[in-house]
């Protein structure tokens, strides 16, 4: 998910009022906000035994969705859970813990964050105090570092004082290629992947079940975001299709599909970006006559399409202007 | 080069000199244009620029760290009349004056593309500088938001690795006594200093290119200043007029005082 496409609200009362601090004034109006969604407890689709997923919306981040517009997992074995991916603040990040909670008493011993874009990363502060193994890429420290003051001030800026209480949280480990953990008779393996969707993507297989779990390396119905490498994500395609899963959960999409075809839509749009971006560069063309024409013959595949589609034609393009 | 406009071109004086100017007078706070053109210009008239040159940006632009901007002269460049520089200067920017593009008679033509960051919706404008001094201005709107501070290098480890490096386009055939286009590429994240490092608690520090200079045959095509208006990996579409084989070579320097040069060979054949 492209983190800087969050949306700007701001219009409601209590986002005039209060900003981004609790002012007494506005207390009985978050709470009742709070109670509100406590009525209504997160869904949660178990897509394998053990295998939890809520599913995103296909929205920008809004006060209305508390930016929950991911897949977000968690994965319960013996001794512990891990949650893969944590949503797009702390509030929302608290609904999922109770959500957790509802399902099992083991604790969180694990939070994966699959990559660095803030529908995946601002639910962490949520879990502080379980103290879990906080486990990413190793190059999503740095990403945070670098990136995570804008992506909280676009968070702030979109759901007002809902996103009370959401900070950058780095992680606590880092996995440069692989990584296997425990969850007590359940082992997850960690792969760290070279650029592709971002430049710290990391995924998860759960071998019990042949579960994977590539987070946004694999976008159905939502179109696919590139704040990486176009040729990478391909590449990276290729090397997941080789994993002989027995189900896949998308970083956006249905809960769960089937693999490996889940992949073939994103494959054969990202392939097309690149024929037509690469075909335009050929015959001297611009980045302007790009944005103009590639992709467009998968104009009614994704969702958000008129959103997305265009930057990845700059992306792209400027990405392959120099092969 | 007057100190004026090196003065603007610094990023970190700017928002300084911009305010000061804001102070004086109350309707001026949302339009930043006149007291860029007294910095720039002092009172100097400056006419429209139809018949001149013509600036291309896109309305709504995809992506506000990477906008393109086209400039294209409609007069060829002569002895007897010539633009001497372009100005490109997007308003609202935090460092307005992008880029100042010097030409020369070699270039052939003025016309030139590049891409710029936008931090707000602002008039861009391209002030063409004539020979004799009159100027020639055209402008366009943008609407764009953010492009300053938006997260930058999508790959870091790549884009250190390679930062300097530069790829020249040519067409396959260039010919001689003719204008010919060719596209300029420097790896480089052109660090605005204006994204916080959230754990080291700083400003990542600026760090952009500033001076190109492109020689066809060891006779200056085009120079540019810039400064941290353009966009990651600075990339300058340009015109030259070769009259015989030779390289077209790049010289940078960049804030850090980093320099950086590559030379292409060109053989131009005649026009069939």
């Amino acid at each position: 998910m492209h983190g800087g496409a969050v949306q700007q609200t701001g219009t409601s009362r209590r986002a005039l009022c209060c900003g981004t601090l609790t002012a007494l004034c506005c207390l009985p109006a978050l709470r009742a906000q709070a109670a509100l969604l406590a009525d209504q407890p997160l869904a949660l689709a178990e897509v394998a035994p053990g295998i939890h997923v809520s599913q995103g919306v296909h929205a920008e981040a809004t006060a209305d969705n508390l930016g929950a517009i991911a897949n977000i997992a968690f994965i319960v074995g013996s001794a512990g859970v891990a949650v893969l991916d944590s949503g797009g603040c702390a509030l929302w990040g608290r609904r999922l813990r109770e959500a957790i909670g509802r399902v099992t008493p083991l604790p969180v011993r694990y939070l994966v964050n699959s990559h660095v874009h803030p529908d995946h990363i601002f639910g962490n502060a949520a879990f502080r105090a379980d103290t879990p193994e906080i486990i990413g890429h190793a190059k999503l420290a740095a990403a945070l570092a670098a990136r995570g003051a804008f992506y909280l001030d676009k968070v702030k800026a979109a759901l007002g004082p809902l996103a009370a209480g959401t900070e950058v949280v780095p992680p606590t480990r880092a996995v440069a290629d692989r990584l296997e953990i425990d969850l007590g008779g359940r082992t997850l393996r960690l792969q760290a992947h070279p650029t592709a969707h971002t430049d710290n993507d990391l995924s998860v297989l759960d071998l019990a079940t042949g579960t994977l779990l590539p987070a946004d390396l694999l976008f159905m119905q939502r179109t696919p975001a590139i704040d990486g490498s176009l040729n990478g994500w391909l590449a990276a395609i290729d090397a997941l299709r080789r994993i002989p899963a027995a189900r896949v959960v998308p970083g956006h999409g249905p809960t769960v599909a089937d693999w490996p075809a889940a992949l073939d839509a994103q494959d054969r749009y990202l392939r097309r970006l690149r024929d037509d971006v690469r075909a335009v560069l050929k015959a001297g063309g611009t980045m302007e006559q790009a944005v103009d024409s590639a992709g467009r013959s998968e104009q009614g595949q994704w969702r958000l399409f008129d959103d997305y589609n265009p930057r990845n034609v700059v992306t792209a393009f400027a990405e392959l202007e120099w092969e | 080069m007057p100190s004026r406009r090196r003065l603007l071109l610094s990023a970190g004086l700017l928002p300084l000199a911009i305010a000061a100017g804001r102070r004086a007078g109350a309707d001026d706070a949302d339009d930043p244009w006149p007291d860029i053109k007294a910095s720039l210009f002092a009172d100097r008239p400056i006419q429209d620029g139809a018949g001149i040159l013509a600036l291309e940006a896109p309305k709504r632009a995809y992506d506000a760290a990477i906008v393109p901007i086209t400039v294209t002269a409609a007069i060829a460049q002569s002895d007897a009349r010539y633009i001497q520089a372009v100005h490109l200067i997007v308003d609202k920017n935090p460092a307005p004056v992008a880029g100042v593009f010097h030409f020369t008679v070699e270039s052939g033509t003025a016309t030139f593309a590049t891409r710029v960051r936008v931090n707000e919706y602002t008039n861009i404008r391209a002030i063409a500088e004539m020979n004799d001094g009159a100027l020639f201005m055209a402008a366009a709107f943008v609407k764009a938001a953010g492009g300053c501070s938006a997260p930058a290098l999508k790959d870091a480890e790549k884009a250190m690795a390679s930062l300097g490096k530069m790829k020249l386009k040519a067409p396959d055939s260039v010919i001689l006594d003719r204008p010919n286009q060719a596209q300029l590429l420097i790896s480089h994240p052109n660090f605005s200093g204006m994204q916080f490092d959230q754990i080291s608690r700083n400003y990542i520090p600026a760090h952009f290119v500033q001076d190109i200079r492109i020689r066809y045959a060891d006779r200056v095509i085009m120079t540019v200043e810039g400064n941290i208006s353009l966009s990651e990996d600075p990339t300058v579409y340009f015109s030259f007029v070769p009259h015989g084989p030779g390289e077209i070579a790049v010289d940078v320097t960049d804030s850090e005082g980093m320099k950086f040069s590559q030379a292409w060979p060109v053989s131009p054949v005649p026009a069939s």
